[in-house]
């Protein structure tokens, strides 16, 4: 059944076709050339930004950025799986008081989180090797790691439930993690702010992240394991009767979608820079669904397109607000277009199919097959 | 007294039925016989308004019901004895026989229709304050067929009443049918049972795919070679 | 005595709670029951008619009719939540039900904060509350919280009535019917439309009744008030085996009792009185219950939803083991 749905989208997995053009024509029109080609505009772009020193417009950027992994991460858990997923801010919330902790410089530490314990209180990664601050990395990667291990363990629990209570659960994991986060003064200063966070995350931190993201979760949506996930959202008893097993491929997606979820948090910590447990709620969660569901469950494109969509809208309607005070209306304005493309186009604006960088390149578009 | 033209249905793009026409008069027992999926029982939900048809038109006593809501057509006088009886099994039997009235008031009309329900099946009687869950197959059966009767149906819809019952007990509820007929129920009835049905109808309708491909009295039917061969298997 | 006293005060505690958290779960339920819907709003209800209540007592009307107004008001807005947001999308998957809630959610609640600032009003209000509902109720020598007693009795008769519609009315009977097989329901001649706005009008008229109680409560209401009492309310009704109003009501009690008792062991090390447990076992209490494990009564709860849901999705009356029931 699966195999059917995504059809349309194969030619653009980038396996080799042959192509009977030769040239310059064929050169320009090889998928390979045409993603080295959008990603060389794009670097141009974030360039030509990063020059500008606008410093509105980079902040946009990055929060496109941010929730470009979001929505992707969570498009891999949720979308791909059919396993939904409302937990998943509380591992971006992880990643964010984890690698925050662990990027705090000495001095700092010590005065600002007195009661840590003594082995972590010694960590700091905060070096840097040459220009390149080094620590950021391995403190992301660290504190993503330690969430994709929490996500293997809240995983294997949760992907036994099925339909509306997995997203329940969930929902359950994230006020779990909101209890901890108030509670754990040690570490996370409770209800006050965590701030003195240095701000390592620019443009192209976010930017790389996000590339990386959005490849991952591409090559996985198009490998086997891609596909017995996909089969097993369309019919679970089915999967298991052609012998696809049910738990792997919901836990690899699950796993690798909070550690990127978690690597998001990281970015945002090192951006905003100060923050507290009530940021990564339940206002934040329902942002990333909105642009996932209007970009469409289980399309890659879709994700990327729902969040620049909602970011847009978004930033538009705050501005709107700002003149006329209405504040909330944005909200309201949102969460009434989430319900219109739930009613009208319940698969999202792209449905499970994908734009095609290369079919846009071709000249008439090809019949699709 | 209901009459249907050229009905076709989907199941999403699924056909269903395609352009079924037949009619059933006052008083007459009419079945409905064919296979598995042949469209039997989506005749009768799209007669009771639980789906919407997209082309034909049903009329009863006269008027459209093609797109009337089921509780309007359980106003007019139509009763649906689901298949699979689909009894309330948390509810009890006495439970579910008021709800078989649950637009009539009570009163002693009501009354005396429970002692007329029960009179028919007095194994009920005995079930009364027992959930419709912990009655045996056939008792549901009655049940199913008692409740549908207590809207008082100038037209009752039965679909498929022998299923999954003991030969015994199919009996019985065929009996019950007859009953019901002589006294003045209008019947469509809906059978796999071929030899059941066409010992208790007075006109049959062969359905196949989707449509209409035979009609007659049982005599004519039972001397059908077609029907021989794919109903009655000799 | 004291350790009496503190056990009757704690158990007036758990009813009082347990019964805000059933008036909240039967509402959940009874929706479930029929439309599989898991309803997130629910809880923006409760918050509705705090404000109402609120704007209210605000405007010096008496209790009595605030009361009346603020139940006729949450009705209100239960039922255009249903034609409008919930009808359209009847029959589509359950997740997509389920977004649609957090949206309605989201609506209410910034609706109720544009209604605020419109007023001219803080985003937090100190809830005014009724004078009836201070004090303290004596009971002999015991002494309990006015507000206690009084949430468990209107808990109480409302719990009463509600059993009393379902089992001895017609409309309750067509209700019951409804959630066990729509289509049969439809076949009996039961107009499901209505039956499904008197669910949710039931469920919105408990909704205010809890929404008020859990505002003096609290003492303060803000927009987003409803958010952990509808979780709450939904494991409440997990508990008691979701679908099920005497489970939710069961379940809501449990809950109640559970978190009294998760509040109440943390640190008890600390009030037992001499000579009740032996000192080594005191210090036992106090190494592993500290005071401090308060603060995570939440997460404990909430961790009691997610192994109730693998262990026995069908809560504690329904069957053990059965992933979703039908």
């Amino acid at each position: 059944m699966s195999t059917l749905d995504d059809r349309p989208a194969n030619p653009a997995i980038g396996e080799v076709r042959p192509n009977k053009r030769g040239g310059v024509a064929a050169l320009i029109q090889s998928p390979v050339a045409i993603r080295l080609g959008a990603l060389l505009i794009l670097a141009i772009g974030l360039s030509l930004l990063h020059l500008s020193g606008r410093v509105f417009w980079q902040g946009l950027v990055i929060n496109l950025g941010i929730f470009m992994i979001l929505v992707l991460s969570l498009n891999l858990a949720s979308g791909f799986t059919g396993v939904f997923s409302l937990g998943h801010i509380g591992f971006m919330a992880l990643g964010a008081y984890g690698s925050a902790i662990l990027t705090l410089p000495l001095a700092k530490k010590a005065d600002y989180l007195p009661n840590l314990p003594a082995w972590l209180a010694s960590i700091h990664f905060d070096f840097y090797l040459g220009p390149f601050p080094l620590g950021f990395l391995l403190a992301t990667l660290l504190a993503a790691g330690l969430v994709a291990g929490v996500a293997l363990l809240v995983g294997l629990v949760l992907m036994r439930l099925s339909g509306h209570f997995v997203a329940v659960a969930t929902l359950g994991f994230l006020v779990i993690v909101r209890v901890i986060l108030f509670n754990a003064d040690n570490f996370t200063r409770g209800s006050r702010t965590f701030s003195n966070v240095t701000p390592y995350t620019g443009l192209w931190w976010v930017w790389f992240w996000a590339i990386l993201t959005l490849y991952v979760v591409w090559r996985l949506k198009y490998s086997a394991y891609g596909r017995a996930m996909l089969a097993q959202r369309e019919d679970a008893l089915a999967a298991q009767a052609v012998g696809l097993a049910i738990m792997p491929p919901r836990l690899l997606a699950f796993v690798v979608s909070a550690f990127f979820t978690a690597v998001a948090g990281s970015l945002y910590a090192h951006f905003i820079t100060s923050f507290s447990p009530t940021v990564f709620y339940f206002d934040l969660t329902f942002r990333v669904i909105t642009m996932l569901i209007v970009g469409g469950l289980g399309s890659v494109s879709g994700s990327v397109l729902g969040t620049v969509v909602i970011i847009a809208l978004a930033e538009a309607l705050r501005r709107l607000e700002d003149v006329t005070l209405l504040y909330g209306m944005s909200q309201i304005t949102l969460a009434v277009i989430f319900i219109v493309i739930i009613l009208f186009r319940p698969n999202g604006l792209l449905g499970r199919r994908e734009i095609v960088l290369a079919r846009l390149f071709r000249k008439g578009g090809e019949p699709s097959p | 007294m209901l009459k249907i033209a050229d009905l076709h249905v989907y199941y999403g793009s699924i056909r269903a039925l395609n352009g079924i026409s037949f009619q059933v008069n006052e008083g007459e027992l009419v079945a409905l016989i064919g296979s598995n999926g042949a469209g039997k029982s989506t005749t009768l939900k799209t007669i009771s308004g639980l789906l919407r048809p997209r082309q034909g038109i049903v009329l009863y006593e006269d008027a459209d019901i093609t797109r009337t809501a089921p509780d309007r057509i359980v106003a007019l006088g139509i009763s649906h004895c689901p298949e699979g009886r689909r009894i309330f099994g948390g509810l009890t039997v006495r439970e579910n026989l008021r709800l078989g009235a649950v637009q009539r008031r009570q009163g002693a009309d009501m009354a005396a229709d429970m002692d007329w329900v029960l009179s028919l099946f007095p194994i009920l009687k005995e079930r009364l304050s027992q959930s419709g869950g912990t009655l045996s197959g056939g008792e549901q059966q009655m049940l199913a067929i008692g409740r549908a009767l207590m809207s008082r149906p100038k037209l009752l819809l039965l679909d498929e009443p022998s299923l999954g019952l003991a030969p015994l007990v199919v009996e019985h509820i065929f009996q019950i049918i007859r009953q019901l007929k002589q006294q003045g129920k209008t019947i469509l009835l809906v059978e796999q049972n071929v030899h059941q049905a066409l010992d208790a109808a007075d006109r049959v309708y062969v359905i196949e795919t989707g449509q209409i491909t035979l009609t007659g009295t049982p005599d004519e039917l039972k001397h059908n070679p077609q029907v021989e061969q794919s109903y009655l298997g000799r | 005595m004291t350790l009496v006293y503190y056990a009757i005060q704690q158990t007036v505690n758990a009813l009082s709670i347990g019964s805000l958290y059933a008036l909240m779960a039967v509402g959940l339920a009874m929706v479930f029951s029929i439309l599989r819907l898991i309803n997130f709003a629910h809880g923006d209800l409760m918050m509705v008619a705090a404000y109402l209540a609120a704007f209210a007592l605000f405007a010096n009307l008496p209790l009595g009719l605030a009361v009346v107004l603020i139940i006729i008001g949450t009705v209100i807005v239960g039922l255009l939540m249903e034609r409008i947001a919930y009808r359209p999308i009847r029959g589509a998957p359950d997740v997509a039900t389920l977004l649609t809630s957090l949206a309605v959610g989201q609506i209410l609640q910034n609706g109720m904060l544009l209604t605020t600032r419109f007023l001219g009003q803080p985003i937090q209000i100190a809830f005014p509350t009724p004078d009836v509902l201070n004090g303290v109720v004596a009971f002999g020598s015991i002494t309990v919280p006015r507000l206690n007693v009084v949430s468990l009795v209107i808990g109480l008769i409302a719990l009463v009535s509600l059993s009393f519609f379902v089992t001895r009315t017609v409309p309750g009977l067509s209700m019951r019917a409804a959630a066990e097989d729509l289509t049969a329901a439809q076949l009996m001649g039961i107009n499901i439309n209505r039956v499904i706005a008197l669910a949710f009008a039931i469920g919105s008229g408990l909704a205010a009744i809890a929404g008020l109680l859990f505002a003096v409560q609290a003492g303060q209401i803000n927009p987003y008030m409803g958010f952990t009492p509808v979780l709450k309310a939904f494991i409440a009704a997990v508990i008691g085996g979701f679908g099920s109003i005497a489970g939710a009501v069961v379940g809501g009690f449990v809950l109640g009792a559970l978190e009294v008792i998760l509040t109440a062991l943390p640190g008890i090390g600390d009030i037992l009185p001499p000579g009740m447990v032996s000192p080594s076992t005191q210090a036992l209490l106090q190494q592993w219950l500290p005071s401090s494990l308060t603060g995570y009564r939440d997460a404990f709860v909430f961790a009691a939803l997610i192994l109730m849901l693998l262990f026995r999705p069908n809560g504690i009356l329904g069957q053990p083991n059965r992933e979703e029931m039908r």
